[in-house]
């Protein structure tokens, strides 16, 4: 069952055109990639799809419905990744986690899976400034994992994690997809994950 | 409303978890106002006459100085997207911004500005006018100050620039606010002066907030 409808996607950044008709849809379950090399568009893409960027052009319908007219309805059916954290450093990572939620008025219910998820139990009253980049990579996962959204937007997500940590995301990704999850991923590295469909950015 | 208070607790946390930042601040107000009475000398008359005037400049200067980090600290580590992307309005997380910001620096300048107000020899309806004015003339100072910041948000220079934009725009505020304690030295009521000072808070609150929803869209582009 197709959930996601892109047509016709195009952007510009500083004048200069990135994405450039871009057209794919996404079903339950499934999972794209966006490959592509640097500065091929990956993460414009991913903005203007949530709505974070002005597309020149193209529509993005959710269950047909066109999301530039319902922003707030489209925003609760996403799940933000970026290549910044979004954490505050000063707050510990289940202070972060909780506040993420409360912030999306959706219930913090999944926190503790979330935390568990990333193996993030030991760290969970740290702030967040004293941990590596990696472990604050994998705080940052957990608050997807945790907003409980069917469509997640993740932009290098493997990016600063160990082997044990790309594993973690994996069962996670995996499990979110069996679900009836839809996710999209730019990413450099292979995410070994069956049946991913793979979009190419050039040039 | 959820998202609105969850936005104001996190960064009234965020404060509690580093008081420095706001007791820069205010050392900075009491330390600039000091200097005053310094370098002009014990005219005790000549000070009274302008401690409104200097109070409520320093009260300005302490606010623009902690407004600078209002947004840039989100635009920094990425939370900016999260708040572009809550499934509420964005006006409402700007609104909450800058009543956190009050709450941290207007209100704790208002309160202090009367002690001040006591080492220029201000009578004591004078100190009243010095506290009330600032009680209801910072929320405008807070809201003026956070669009000035979100438009400076990823300019080099911020700091600078911010000042440039957000203190022609708060004359009408400083002129009310320090016009009050004058009126009161030759012995007249300030309310009218409270009323103007109480609508043009309203005015940027019924306005304002838009404002700098759009120009943090604009630095999510």
């Amino acid at each position: 069952m197709t959930e996601l409808e892109v047509t016709g996607l195009s952007c510009r950044r500083g004048g200069r055109p990135v994405v450039r008709n871009i057209a794919f849809t996404l079903a339950r379950g499934e999972l794209l990639a966006l490959t592509g090399r640097n500065g091929s568009g990956k993460t414009t893409l991913l903005r203007a799809l949530a709505l974070l960027v002005t597309a020149d052009a193209g529509v993005i319908r959710w269950r047909g419905a066109d999301v530039r007219y319902d922003r707030d309805g489209w925003h609760r059916q996403i799940a933000w990744l970026g290549h910044l954290d979004g954490l505050k450093g000063d707050l510990t990572v289940a202070e972060n986690l909780a506040t993420a939620c409360r912030l999306r008025e959706a219930p913090a219910t999944r926190v503790a899976d979330a935390v568990a998820a990333f193996d993030l139990i030991p760290l969970a009253n740290r702030a967040v400034r004293t941990l590596s980049a990696g472990q604050r990579r994998r705080a940052a996962l957990a608050r997807v994992v945790a907003a409980g959204a069917p469509l997640w937007l993740l932009d290098e997500p493997l990016n600063a994690l160990d082997a044990p940590s790309q594993a973690a995301l994996r069962t996670t990704l995996g499990k979110h997809l069996a679900a009836g999850g839809l996710a999209i991923a730019a990413t450099h590295a292979p995410l070994d994950i069956p049946n991913v469909r793979i979009l190419e950015l050039g040039p | 409303m959820t998202g609105f208070g969850a936005l104001l607790a996190r960064d009234l946390r965020l404060v509690w978890r580093r008081p420095g930042d706001v007791m820069v601040v205010l050392a900075f107000f009491v330390v600039a106002t000091v200097l005053f009475p310094l370098g002009i000398g014990p005219e005790t008359n000549l000070l009274a006459r302008i401690a409104a005037g200097i109070l409520w400049c320093a009260a300005l200067f302490a606010a623009l100085l902690s407004l600078e980090r209002l947004f840039a600290a989100d635009y920094e580590d990425g939370a900016l997207d999260l708040l572009l992307l809550a499934p509420w309005p964005l006006e409402l997380a700007a609104l909450a911004k800058c009543l956190a910001h009050w709450i941290v620096t207007g209100l704790p300048l208002a309160l202090l500005a009367p002690l001040m107000g006591l080492l220029f020899g201000l009578s004591g309806d004078g100190l009243l006018a010095v506290g009330l004015t600032l009680l209801v003339g910072t929320p405008a100072l807070s809201l003026i100050g956070g669009l000035a910041a979100a438009l400076t948000l990823g300019a080099r220079r911020g700091g600078a620039l911010l000042a440039l934009l957000a203190l022609p725009l708060c004359v009408p505020t400083l002129i009310f606010g320090a016009g009050a304690v004058e009126v009161v030295a030759i012995g007249e009521g300030f309310l009218t002066h409270l009323a103007i000072l109480g609508a043009l808070a309203l005015l940027s609150l019924a306005t304002l907030p838009w404002a700098i929803a759009a120009a943090l869209r604009q630095a999510g582009e």
